[in-house]
């Protein structure tokens, strides 16, 4: 059973009222650091930032942030980062018009005892079994934000060796309007 | 046509039609020096990165053209900073080339290496670490198209040394399609429908009032704000950055509007019921504290920034575009204005009653820095370029000096750098050699930049430089009268020490020294005569004199301290 999709947008990896931006780039040197250094020195609050290149060619990359919608006014935060020369396109996603998902990689130790119990719980949650040894088992789950933060708390019960997140990618919902372009 | 990286640089520069350079050469930036003799562009020799930088700014606000300067890797584009960072608060269009270490050396701590590009990021419209000759051409081309469109500001090229040195075939960038810059989209047309909103708001206003910034001067929109104002009748102000963008004599103009603005521009403000804005970002300078400014007023506010609406102020109108096709867009849709005869009553009662004041000057005491002032600008021709620094002698110059033409009024407004007045001065009178140049400023920062002098004599720039010297760090000296209970820490500085007589006529400039107002005529007089060399004149002025209107920090402008012998009992 999957966990229920958020709409507060409230999780507990954003406990505030976030927004989501997705930031199309030219792919150029110092990109990043120029949207990073922007919201350092705005005071503008990132929640997560996932990067990658956004088409084959490599000229653009797509930035996801999730941004504390309390720490400025969004139109604030879309004001400041369009003037950025490098910054081509912004979307943003009120998180209920926002299907969203992150990566969640974890490895867990595990002996005869709780072995059953870590598999139960990546079943429970649909994440999957990526890599095992003798002693412990590297998980992964690709899935809503919430889903995430429920396996995270879930496998706390256990011995962690490393969990990582990715931070979260988002795309318009088809059964909602997109928002501002 | 093979060209090395530093031909096509000079190339660029001058395809981009500039004239003039203020730089200094060094290791990283040497090849570019090379073909710099060969090229029609004239090289200005300064003696500090930081005043090319300032002279740059100065030749930018005067001739309304980018500024450019040139200077090598580390040390060299260091102190080039605050000019940009001045340049990134007040708007100013300025192409800054810094030389940078090999490409290879990046990353090593080389000789003169530093990171400009990353200091840089946050106090430039943008910047370019350019990574192979064949580049040139489209930074050079696309710094300048940055820099000077939308909401100018100062764009910084990084050069390293290898690429300058390689060779590459020339090529110029013909479209702004070839300048490669898929993110930035400087114009906008203005909005038909919120033009209509701001003319409806405009008719129903009883007491509105045009609040200009220096965005009316960037966007050259003084004739058309003058027809708008003078059809509406609607009264203006002019922010510090904007002095010059409508005329100081004419009867609508209230006259600065701030912290040390006219008392009648400061309460129209405070009283207005429309606060039309034009090209204005509502500084704290000019607001006082927030909650209590303004508080009656709808905001129209027009910019080419839209980043600038709603971040002090809501904005019942926000209208993005140049604002000289707003004001067209706007007078076309303002059929008509309401009645705001009773507005303009109070308005003139305050004019009368609280006009700008000081002390009379005693023949037999020392100077007061506002009669200098006056003094100069009575004797001073039409379209005389005034510079000042920042302080007290920058405040006194913006309210006695009457600003009539656009570009006469250079200053450092939002970073407030001491040393700005002598290199800004400099550098207007390069851009204006038939213009007459008066950089009105204080001892304190006159011993900032001071050598600069010595570029504007070598270079055959003949500036004028009254020194307002009252012995202090005078603003500083003034908040700690009024509120550190007298006690002045750290601000005497010593009329004598420098003797700037000397000091100027060392530099190769005529020292003059007044300390009456009989010398202080005649050493204005002597001034004027002297067109070959640059002039500095040492006045000797009151240090207790202050800045009046004066709204303190952190009160409203509603709190706003007229001139002693203006108070009531």
């Amino acid at each position: 059973m999957a966990v229920p999709e958020p709409y507060t947008g409230v999780t507990s990896s954003s406990p505030v009222r976030h927004h989501i931006l997705s930031v199309l780039v030219e792919n150029k040197a110092g990109v990043l650091a120029r949207i990073a250094g922007l919201f350092a020195r705005r005071g503008f609050n990132i929640y997560s930032l996932a990067v990658a290149p956004a088409d084959d060619s490599q000229r653009f990359s797509r930035i996801t942030i999730v941004v504390d919608a309390e720490s400025a006014p969004l139109e604030q935060i879309r004001g400041q980062l369009n003037k950025l020369i490098n910054v081509v396109e912004i979307k943003d996603l009120a998180p209920k018009e926002a299907l969203e998902r992150e990566l969640l990689l974890a490895t867990v130790e595990v002996d005869e005892e709780t072995r059953q119990a870590v598999l139960d719980a990546v079943a429970q949650a649909n994440a999957a079994i990526v890599d095992v040894n003798d002693t412990s088992v590297t998980l992964m789950l690709a899935g809503t934000p919430a889903a995430c933060d429920a396996l995270e708390r879930q496998l706390e019960a256990f011995a962690q060796i490393e969990l990582h997140r990715t931070g979260r990618v988002a795309l318009p919902r088809l059964s909602s309007e997109p928002t501002r372009n | 046509m093979q060209l090395t990286g530093a031909q096509a640089l000079i190339k660029s520069l001058e395809q981009m039609g500039v004239d003039t350079i203020f730089g200094l050469p060094g290791g990283a930036i040497l090849p570019v020096y090379d073909p710099l003799i060969d090229s029609s562009i004239r090289h200005i020799l300064v003696r500090h990165e930081q005043g090319a930088g300032h002279m740059a700014e100065g030749y930018a606000m005067a001739t309304g053209r980018p500024g450019v300067a040139m200077v090598t890797s580390g040390p060299g584009a260091t102190n080039i900073v605050t000019p940009i960072a001045n340049a990134h608060m007040d708007s100013t269009p300025l192409v800054v080339i810094t030389g940078q270490v090999p490409t290879a050396n990046i990353g090593t701590d080389a000789f003169q290496e530093c990171d400009i590009t990353g200091i840089t990021m946050g106090i430039t419209k943008h910047n370019f670490l350019v990574t192979t000759a064949h580049e040139i051409p489209r930074a050079v081309a696309a710094a300048f198209y940055i820099a000077t469109t939308g909401r100018p500001g100062p764009v910084l090229i990084d050069v390293p040394k290898d690429v300058t040195q390689a060779m590459m075939e020339w090529w110029w960038p013909e479209t702004i399609e070839d300048l490669d810059l898929p993110g930035y989209h400087p114009e906008s047309a203005i909005d038909g429908s919120l033009i209509a909103e701001a003319a409806a708001l405009i008719a129903a206003a009883e007491r509105p009032l045009l609040y200009v910034g220096g965005g009316v001067l960037k966007s050259r929109a003084s004739a058309e704000l003058l027809a708008f104002a003078e059809r509406t009748n609607i009264p203006v102000v002019t922010t510090l950055m904007a002095r010059g963008a409508f005329p100081d004599s004419h009867r609508l103009h209230l006259g600065m509007p701030g912290m040390h603005g006219m008392y009648a521009a400061v309460t129209a403000m405070q009283q207005s019921d429309l606060l039309i804005t034009l090209g204005a970002r509502f500084d704290d300078r000019v607001t006082g504290r927030l909650d209590g400014f303004a508080p009656h007023a709808k905001i129209i506010h027009a910019d080419i920034d839209a980043a600038e609406f709603n971040k002090i102020r809501q904005a019942d109108v926000a209208i993005r575009g140049q604002i000289k096709d707003t004001l067209l867009a706007l007078d076309a849709a303002t059929t008509h204005v309401g009645d705001i005869a009773p507005w303009w009553k109070t308005i003139d009662a305050w004019r009368d009653e609280f006009p700008l004041a000081y002390d009379p000057q005693d023949p037999a005491a020392q100077l007061r820095p506002q009669a200098i002032i006056e003094a100069i600008a009575a004797r001073a021709k039409p379209g005389t370029i005034v510079t000042s620094g920042v302080g007290q002698h920058q405040m006194w110059a913006a309210q006695h000096w009457q600003y009539e033409i656009p570009g006469t009024w250079i200053n450092s407004g939002g970073a407030g750098t001491m040393g700005f007045g002598v290199p800004a001065a400099i550098g207007a009178k390069a851009g204006h050699p038939d213009r007459t140049v008066w950089c009105i400023d204080g001892d304190g920062c006159f011993q900032m930049t001071a050598q600069e002098l010595v570029t504007a004599r070598a270079e055959g720039i003949p500036i004028k430089v009254a020194i307002l010297n009252n012995a202090y760090l005078g603003m500083v000296r003034q908040w700690q009268e009024m509120f550190y209970e007298e006690r002045y820490s750290e601000v005497y500085l010593s009329p004598d020490l420098p003797d700037y007589v000397m000091w100027a006529e060392s530099m190769g400039c005529v020292g003059l020294r007044a300390r009456t107002m009989e010398e202080a005529i005649a050493a204005i007089d002597l001034a004027n005569t002297i067109n070959d060399v640059p002039v500095v004149i040492d006045f000797r002025t009151d240090a207790s004199e202050k800045v009046f209107p004066m709204v303190p920090s952190g009160a409203t402008n509603d709190e706003i301290l007229v001139h002693p012998s203006q108070r009531g009992a």
